[in-house]
């Protein structure tokens, strides 16, 4: 095990993190020139169009160390962005130590300090290494300060490189080697694995990446999982170079792979322990704080025959990204759905991609609602979630609506703006205490329904990136509400209904109508959109209809030509939902979802 | 898998034409122009010197496709300028053809000619090879707007020319006219602007009227790719009329034709009862048709292919016994449709009910009852004598009609 170092890079976005992997691969040799690219290990296409990390991946380099002597180095990628802060912690949680790396130009950011605090929750060793150093705007000397001041880190123990020009690396191979602890554990106890990770091969089954602490593991043997008691034989383990590589075991500080025979998604829980069925370990794993997401919304299909599939995917998908949480819903438009969780709007951002490219599947998203209680004239006190549930007007006698109380960390410099956020929330009840000089805890009671959409983003956005969020939720409290409903053409859109407090009403009606007409395409008819609350009309707009679409020619040479345009034309408009005979795209539904930015 | 088209007898690989409903058109290309207007997109050449090189390729490839159908009935020779080759050539061009292929008695055959070209002895000689139809590219009554698209011929020239088509015999005259034209960017100024520049177009209108053509087509102005006028566009120099505009340039000048007892028979064409354009019918009714020369198109009424673009290459590869092809396709019953639908609802005639269902296995009614009901509404299309056809205010969206 005295071989081993399992390590991680944090840093904040675009400092460098994938061009360090990048020289770390090439300099050991895992993969020839020829077979090389850029920021290889963003293998999926959507990390490489948008130039971010999603998925965490593991790669175990082979090093000859200046002493002479031959080590595994492991190096667990990870996601660089705000929204999979979770990905990160589970990430860091199979590992002994981290580089952070600083971005010699930009200094010490947003996501530096956060990461940094993550790893320090997990007792990691820290390497601070300060990247870049080629640019004409670095200014190591300030990094350096800053390791000081703002991190409060030993700056003596700092490292230098350029991951462009390949400078400095192997000195920090050397320093991986040296400073950050072989992994501790026990090969003779029994078997303690930490699942970190999990992909869905269709030739293999489940894939479960695992860092095992105590014990071994070899094809052959039965394991267990902890957390439904449910046992599999191994097939194979083994370790990552780019690719799986079999292996004959998997022992303690090694970090790999374990294919067993696991069919079922939802068998495989990230943080679980594994154990050997015939020896298991007494106590399971620390496992990982359950994510709490922060955005909410609901997909359907638009074809109520894809129902099936969009649920199988989702299943899978969850697979792949344990932080995504999803339970059924259903619409009178749309029919049934799925109402999702996120960890922030890139992340809804990102899984509506997947789910479209990864599944071939054509989603919507639509408005997301919270549980209102009503207390009815009768007596009776219901729930209701689905505005097409929302009771009849007159029978209303009480309206209740949930409130979490929010709890806020951030520097005390953005304390004015977070404040006015809240409040134009309609927050509550603040408190306000100063753990640390310059760094402030808010605490605001806030209506669930405020916050569920863009509240953390935008909260993200006003502190730069440095506020955190966590939230509870309390009780229910008396609150004034309506139901606005969408008519298209006089038919009413369900997926557009929301349930809104009375003083926001007419404000969400006004922009629902001008993002439709921004986002519906003109077509042969005129189309009148309404917001409707109890009958009364609040907001309208109106698109014209076109009268002029035909081209001037169309003789033996432009047939073909105009056939494959009506073919694409044929193709898009497939994509959308038709509303009456009118087409409205997806982009529309999302487009409502988002409330008015400043 | 598809191992290719088998040879005809004179060894071409296009399908002949299946039980037409009608006999098939005859196209051919002529791809030379003395020189390049503002505002075209079609494929041509100035040098031409490769005229005579040109000729002996088309009377390969004639002998290539000789066989491929019995007979035809409307000929039509396009380009590029036709009427540049010199009179003797474009006679003998005719007579070619007439060898080669069999071209029914009563055919229309149809001749396109620039107004500087049109001399007497061009018309005699096209009268003489049994030209019928003579096709004016007249665009504009107004010198300015003739200067504006780069025309080599003014207003009194066209004039003159279409007089003496009528005392050379011909009977059957149509006349190329364009609108739409741009106006030269003026921050702020819509309606003087677009006023003008629609009392500009009913002169020429009314001009156009005023001798009698039997046929006109009216083409609103569309910018192509890489035309110097797309480029001038591109700079910000000139603008061009809005949708609205547009759609009223369309609906007037339908109404101002229809009154002057012309029929709306295509989105772009008019004509005085009978004297519609037969072969170019071909076209949107999905009958077969061949096209000779660079860059023609053919269909077999399954199968669309289209000749190399550039000269050259085209008189390259029949020197060299090839077909000239560029590409080719086999279209499916969906795709059959999908033209069906579009040229179609082009067509004040419409689509035939009955003619479809048969043809291409979809009763229309009642697979869109719901969608033609609700276009009846706005006044976009009728349903008259076992036809769905477009009004005029249906033909000005033909495109989004064909995606219902």
């Amino acid at each position: 095990m005295n071989h081993i170092r399992n390590f991680s890079i944090i840093a904040h976005i675009d400092h460098g993190k994938s061009t360090l992997a990048d020289r770390f691969i090439q300099y050991a040799g895992v993969v020839e020139d020829r077979d090389f690219q850029d920021q290889i290990l963003d293998n999926m296409d959507i990390e490489r169009e948008r130039g971010i990390t999603i998925k965490s991946q593991v790669v175990s380099l082979p090093y000859r160390a200046k002493d002479g002597r031959s080590y595994t180095l492991n190096l667990i990628d990870t996601p660089g962005h705000v929204d999979f802060t979770y990905e990160v912690s589970r990430s860091l949680a199979s590992c002994e130590g981290v580089l952070l790396l600083i971005d010699a130009a930009q200094g010490v950011q947003a996501q530096t300090l956060a990461n940094l605090y993550l790893a320090m929750e997990h007792d990691l060793a820290i390497i601070p290494v300060i990247n870049k150093i080629d640019l004409p705007s670095a200014d190591v000397e300030r990094v350096i300060e800053q390791i000081d001041s703002e991190l409060g880190l030993d700056s003596d123990t700092h490292l230098k490189c350029s991951a462009k020009e390949g400078i400095g690396i192997e000195e920090i191979l050397e320093a991986i080697v040296e400073r950050i602890p072989p992994p501790k554990g026990d090969p003779a106890a029994p078997l303690a694995a930490l699942i970190f990770d999990a992909k869905y091969d269709s030739f293999r089954g489940t894939v479960i990446h695992c860092r095992i602490f105590d014990g071994a593991v070899k094809a052959g043997d039965i394991i267990r999982l902890v957390y439904n008691n449910a046992t599999y034989r191994v097939e194979e383990v083994g370790h990552f170079l780019l690719q799986r590589q079999k292996r004959e075991s998997l022992s303690a500080g090694d970090v790999g792979y374990i294919i067993a025979g696991v069919k079922t998604v939802s068998d495989v829980r990230t943080g679980d322990t594994i154990t050997l069925e015939n020896r298991p370990c007494p106590k399971p794993l620390p496992g990982f704080k359950e994510v709490k997401p922060v955005v909410f919304a609901s997909i359907y299909p638009i074809a109520a025959d894809d129902y099936t599939d969009l649920a199988d995917s989702l299943d899978k998908f969850k697979l792949n990204d344990a932080s995504f949480v999803y339970e059924k819903d259903s619409s009178t438009a749309l029919g049934q759905g799925f109402r999702c969780g996120f960890l922030g709007l890139l992340h809804l951002d990102i899984v509506q991609e997947r789910l479209e490219r990864e599944y071939d599947l054509s989603i919507i998203l639509s408005v997301p609602s919270v549980r209102y209680r009503f207390t009815l004239k009768d007596g009776t006190v219901v729930s209701v979630d689905n505005p097409a549930h929302y009771p009849e007007p007159m029978s209303i006698i009480k309206s209740e609506e949930p409130y979490i109380r929010a709890a806020m960390m951030l520097p005390d410099r953005y304390l004015g703006a977070v404040m006015k956020l809240c409040m134009e929330k309609r927050g509550v009840n603040s408190t306000l205490n100063y753990p640390n000089p310059g760094r402030a805890e808010l605490i605001y009671e806030m209506p669930l329904s405020e916050v569920i959409f863009d509240f953390y983003d935008r909260f993200k956005s006003v502190t730069q990136g440095y506020g955190s969020f966590d939230y509870d939720l309390i009780d229910y409290r008396e609150s004034s509400l309506a139901l606005l409903d969408i008519l298209v053409n006089g038919e009413k859109v369900d997926a557009l209904s929301q349930i809104v407090h009375r003083e926001r009403a007419r404000a969400r009606g006004l922009q629902a109508c001008e993002r439709l007409k921004e986002e519906i395409p003109r077509q042969m008819f005129k189309i009148a959109i309404q917001g409707v609350i109890g009958g009364e009309i609040i907001s309208r707009t109106t698109i014209s209809p076109f009268r002029k679409d035909v081209i001037a020619k169309c003789y033996g040479g432009d047939i073909s030509r105009k056939r494959k345009l009506l073919e694409k034309q044929k193709k898009g408009k497939k994509r959308m939902k038709m509303i009456g005979n009118v087409s409205i795209p997806q982009s529309a539904f999302l487009a409502v979802l988002k409330s008015d930015t400043e | 898998m598809d191992a290719g088209p088998i040879p005809n007898p004179t060894g071409n690989t296009f399908q002949r034409p299946q039980e037409p409903d009608e006999l098939p058109g005859l196209y051919i290309h002529i791809p030379f122009c003395l020189r390049k207007c503002a505002y075209c997109g079609f494929y041509s050449i100035t040098d031409r010197s490769l005229i005579p090189a040109f000729r002996s390729a088309l009377r390969r490839e004639m002998a290539l496709y000789r066989e491929w159908a019995t007979s035809f009935d409307t000929l039509y020779i396009g380009g590029g300028t036709p009427s540049i080759l010199t009179a003797v050539d474009l006679e003998e061009v005719i007579t070619d053809i007439q060898a080669s292929f069999t071209i029914a008695t009563d055919a229309e055959i149809t001749v396109e000619a620039n107004p500087a070209d049109i001399t007497e002895g061009l018309l005699a000689s096209l009268r003489r090879a049994g030209v019928n139809r003579i096709n004016i590219g007249a665009q504009s009554f107004d010198d300015g707007s003739l200067a504006l698209l780069g025309r080599r011929h003014t207003a009194l020239q066209a004039i003159g020319a279409i007089h003496r088509a009528r005392d050379a015999g011909f009977e059957n005259i149509g006349l190329d006219l364009i609108y739409g034209l741009p106006s030269s960017q003026a921050a702020g100024e819509t309606s003087p602007k677009t006023d003008r520049a629609f009392a500009t177009w009913l002169a020429t209108l009314d001009t156009a009227i005023g001798m009698n053509p039997d046929h006109l087509s009216c083409y609103q102005l569309t910018l192509e790719e890489g035309t110097p006028l797309a480029e001038r566009y591109s700079r910000g120099e000139i603008a061009f009329p809005g949708e609205t505009l547009q759609a009223d340039f369309f609906c007037n000048t339908s109404e101002f034709l229809e009154d002057n007892g012309y029929i709306h028979y295509e989105v772009s064409n008019f004509a005085r009862p009978g004297r519609e354009s037969r072969h170019n019918r071909k076209y949107w009714n999905h009958a077969p048709y061949l096209g000779l020369g660079p860059a023609a198109h053919s269909f077999s009424g399954r199968e669309r292919r289209w000749n190399r673009r550039a000269v050259n290459a085209y008189i390259s590869d029949l020197e060299s016994g090839r077909e000239p092809v560029e590409s080719r396709e086999i279209l499916s019953d969906e795709q059959l449709r999908l033209e069906a639908l579009f040229l179609g609802f082009r067509t004040r005639r419409g689509i035939c009910l009955e003619t479809f269902k048969i043809r291409y296995g979809r009763d229309l009614l009642a697979d869109k009852r719901d969608m033609v009901e609700r276009l009846s509404g706005e006044g976009l299309v009728e349903i008259r004598d076992g036809f769905l056809r477009p009004t005029r205010a249906g033909m000005a969206v033909a495109d989004s009609l064909a995606l219902i």
